[in-house]
């Protein structure tokens, strides 16, 4: 049993520790908003926050989550403060929408870390997140005007 | 302490219900056990619904609007199209509709190609009708049964967001629901005029959206039922290939594996997840019986066509006698395309889970012909294909290749379930299996050679095709005719410029080999419209004219095509200077049912590579049902065209697929996406079109055409930063 805090609730967690953390989120957990899309650190389908960094959890051994606050989209959700979700509605974002948590949580740690990007600040940091239905142009779009209600908003992280 | 262990079946079932905004969506048939299996199904009772007025929408006593879809939402917005095609004659709030796929079942099928599909880029024209149908007939019925409750005549009744009032009367359409049932049938039913349409034509946001952005959404991959198992597959390593002999012994050690079987396709591992499922393939030792799948090499296989296209093929379209044409030309130009075989790649990888128990089937997964899927499982496993019910889910991208004529991943699916003996399995493919998975855009090779008059006018088109079949060995194979298959022709020997010159010829090679290959978003215009747009910009040059100007001339009898030209060439400012190192190149294109002029602006990187800075788009695709949801797939096209003209392919090596991920299979990212995109819709009341493809095929020869603005060269092979850094 492995113990993990996921989204500020404790869970004992029935995996082998070199089990990446997206198969205990999805498999053993149930929580299956954080996606699969390569296994191998290429596309950001499943990207979580660890203790509020981004990574993959595709690569992230659930052993390197102990003891670390885990925040997947459900978590993000449920976080008032976050603009995002609310940017993404407006441009209306999503095709498929396979890709759109990856795509969120990444954006969540670049607006916390960087309260006004450029379109190369997006380039950069986004640039882990594939979206095969290319809705980058308003994902940009969404980034922007997230930003721009976290500073009117008065959002302090 | 553990909290959730796994989604309970009813919870996968309802949680999909309630989403944020208050706003209802269920992702899969509601109560999976009512509407009984398909094709037997009889709405109405069974679905819980007082009021079933037809296969596409019911009304609940306690007002739920629930819209049954015929087709599958797989990014292309069709949840919210269809949806408002019955809000409009319905009168109801869209965003209150509950929305969901129709099972596998006759009245889904497809208005014009009769089966149950979603593709072509038909779904919106070809649904046109029967969705407004569905939301008028049941308004009549609501309205009839208004009026016999409240004793006033049915042209007393208004309806306005569900409701019906006469004078101080008034009912919700739920509380009508029952009424509305007992009545008749009416016949034909009016539908409303253009000028009082509420949603039609405006842009209505998806109602999708909210689901699609917190993680509650559900695609086939995040199905789960207590007891199930989760298989990985270990396929051949060449296409064709068969097992030897396994030897699982290392793969049964790992905790939390369960089962190893063999199946046609490979062998599958079944676990308690996908993680150890996925450790048990690794750990197989498989030998292999390779067959002659290991002679399919790319380099070989471009020589062998090259050779091929050195003699016509099949006559796909003919007029007049080219070669003595040919003969008289004062200038002939001559190139070779040569296109790759390309992975559709969506997002989520393919994924099944499939349920057997006493000779009833069940299948959740991502489709785009549930009714083929269904057929084909029912085949493996010996059952009527009654027995098999097959539920969509959200698909995580589809571009063709969720629906193969051949259901491969649906039959992998049930061959694991047949030789396990388990009661429920999801198989779930690594990106590798999926790259590396075959049902690709078949390699293509196009000879053009071109005959100019003295005044740069083509006069003679000998155009030589050579790729394989997508219907050959398909239960499409019937659509080939003489030889040809249209979808490997179809942009050139249909092609506007082509019915201008007398003397013309269209053949095509369908050479066989081992590598199945399938309709990729906008089938053979994905290289058609290259091989057209590329030479007819060579012409232009050669000619010494403006390339906008030469078209224009090649396509004054094409009014659609010169619409959308004329209208991009003004948004862009087509023939006024660019900033440096800015370089234009332009095209058209006609693809289902829709034409599409496109402007791009590219430079160069350093290296010499391609960097697209904007892409201006006109597209006359008739009304424009919801015109921002065609900007959106526009766009959408827009970047997989890119993606595909610059970066991707497909090769093999001794049978051996070279790219297994997006590490090697190379897509475009959010820095290889034009930073401007501009999307202008012709106002057009020409019939309707599709959006979902065409946007995809005037991408790579725009491209290509600003490359010779900016260098003087000619691109003729994709991928082009490939073809780039190689010359
Ligand atoms: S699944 Fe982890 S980065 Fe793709
Ligand atoms: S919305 Fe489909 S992959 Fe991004």
């Amino acid at each position: 049993m492995v113990k993990l805090k996921i989204n500020q609730k404790e869970y004992s967690v029935d995996a082998s520790p070199d089990m990446p953390l997206l198969w205990a989120l999805r498999d053993v957990l149930g929580l299956t908003g954080t996606k699969f899309g390569c296994g191998m650190a290429q596309c950001g389908a499943c990207t979580v926050h660890l203790d509020r960094e981004a990574v993959r959890s595709c690569v992230t051994l659930v052993s390197r989550a102990v003891g670390k606050e885990v925040t997947t989209i459900e978590g993000l959700s449920a976080d008032p403060t976050n603009y995002l979700q609310k940017a993404w509605l407006e441009v209306d974002v999503p095709q498929c929408g396979y890709c759109q948590s990856g795509q969120i949580m990444s954006a969540a740690v670049l607006l916390r870390e960087n309260p006004n990007p450029t379109d190369e600040d997006i380039d950069t940091a986004m640039s882990g997140n594939i979206c095969r239905c290319g809705t980058y142009p308003r994902i940009r779009k969404a980034i922007h005007l997230a930003a721009q209600m976290q500073r009117e908003g008065g959002k302090v992280q | 302490m553990s909290q959730i262990t796994n989604t309970s079946r009813r919870n996968f079932l309802k949680t999909g219900a309630v989403l944020g905004s208050g706003l209802l969506i269920s992702f899969t048939v509601p109560g999976a056990k009512k509407l009984g299996g398909a094709g037997s199904a009889m709405l109405g009772p069974q679905s819980g619904a007082a009021f079933a007025p037809n296969a596409y929408l019911h009304i609940t006593a306690d007002n739920q609007i629930l819209v049954y879809l015929a087709h599958s939402e797989m990014g292309q917005g069709i949840w919210t199209t269809l949806s408002m095609l019955i809000a409009e004659e319905l009168d109801v709030d869209v965003k209150k509709m509950v929305v969901q796929h129709g099972d596998a079942w006759k009245p889904y099928h497809h208005t014009s190609f009769g089966m149950q599909i979603t593709g072509g880029s038909s779904t919106t024209w070809s649904e046109f009708d029967r969705y407004r149908k569905a939301g008028a007939t049941a308004r009549t019925l609501l309205v009839a049964a208004a009026a016999k409750k409240f004793g006033v005549s049915p042209s007393e009744c208004k309806t306005a967001d569900g409701v019906v009032t006469a004078g101080t009367n008034s009912a919700t359409y739920g509380e009508l629901a029952s009424e509305a049932a007992a009545l008749p049938a009416p016949g034909d039913v009016p539908l409303r005029d253009a000028k009082d349409w509420k949603y039609i034509g405006k842009s209505v946001k998806r109602l999708d959206t909210p689901a699609k952005i917190n993680g509650t959404a559900k695609f086939g991959m995040d199905v789960q039922f207590p007891g199930m198992l989760t298989a990985a597959v270990l396929h051949a390593p060449v296409f064709g290939a068969k097992v030897k002999s396994v030897d699982a012994a290392k793969a049964k050690a790992i905790p939390g594996v369960k089962q190893v079987v063999q199946i046609p396709t490979g062998v599958a591992v079944l676990a308690d997840n996908y993680w150890a499922a996925k450790k048990g393939c690794t750990a197989l030792k498989v030998d292999w019986d390779l067959g002659s799948g290991v002679q399919v090499d790319s380099s070989s296989m471009t020589a062998q066509y090259k050779e091929l296209a050195k003699k016509p093929g099949a006559t796909a379209a003919k007029a007049g006698d080219v070669d003595s044409a040919m003969a008289k030309a004062v200038k002939t130009i001559e190139a070779e395309y040569t296109f790759p075989y390309l992975a559709h790649a969506p997002m989520e990888p393919l994924n099944v889970t499939i349920e057997l128990n006493n000779g009833k089937c069940e299948i959740w997964c991502g489709t785009q012909m549930p009714g083929i899927d269904q057929e084909a499982a029912a085949k493996v496993l010996g059952l009527k294909p009654e027995q098999v019910r097959v539920n969509t889910v959200f698909l995580g991208g589809g571009f063709g290749r969720r629906g193969t004529p051949a259901s491969d991943f649906v039959r992998e699916a049930a061959e694991i379930i047949k030789a396990s003996g388990k009661p429920l399995v999801k198989m779930v493919w690594a990106r590798e299996d999926d790259v590396r998975g075959g049902f690709y855009r078949p390699a293509f090779l196009h000879n053009v050679k071109v005959g100019l008059n003295a005044d740069g006018m083509p006069i003679a088109w000998k155009h030589t095709i050579v790729g394989q079949s997508i219907m050959d060995g398909t239960f499409f194979a019937s659509m080939i005719k003489d030889g040809i298959d249209n979808a490997s022709v179809e942009g050139v020997s249909d092609s506007p410029y082509l019915y201008a010159i007398p003397d013309r010829l269209v053949s095509l090679h369908s050479p066989k080999n081992e590598v199945p290959v399938l309709w990729w978003r906008s089938v053979g215009h994905t290289h058609t419209a290259m091989a057209m747009e590329a030479t007819i910009d060579e012409l232009a040059h050669a000619a010494g004219k403006d390339p906008l100007v030469y078209r224009q001339q090649l396509l004054k009898d094409h009014p659609r095509h010169l619409a959308a030209l004329n209208l991009v060439a003004e948004k862009a400012n087509w023939g006024k200077p660019l900033p440096e190192g800015r370089f234009r190149g332009i095209a058209v294109h006609e693809s289902f049912l829709s034409f599409v002029a496109q402007v791009v602006e590219i430079s160069l990187n350093t290296d010499g590579t391609i960097k697209v800075h904007k892409v201006i788009n006109a597209i006359d695709c008739g009304l424009a049902v919801n015109p921002d949801g065609v900007k959106a797939q526009i766009e959408s096209g827009i970047n997989y065209g890119v993606s595909a003209a610059l970066l991707g392919e497909i090769t093999l090596e001794k049978g051996r697929v070279q790219q297994g991920n997006f590490n090697d299979y190379v897509v475009s990212r959010m820095f290889d996406t034009p930073a401007e995109i501009e999307v202008h819709i012709v106002d057009s009341s020409n019939k309707m079109g599709g959006v979902g493809e065409p946007g995809v095929p005037p991408v790579a020869p725009a491209i290509a055409n600003a490359y010779f603005a900016a260098t003087g060269k000619r691109l003729r092979d994709l991928p082009f930063n490939k073809a780039i850094l190689k010359a």
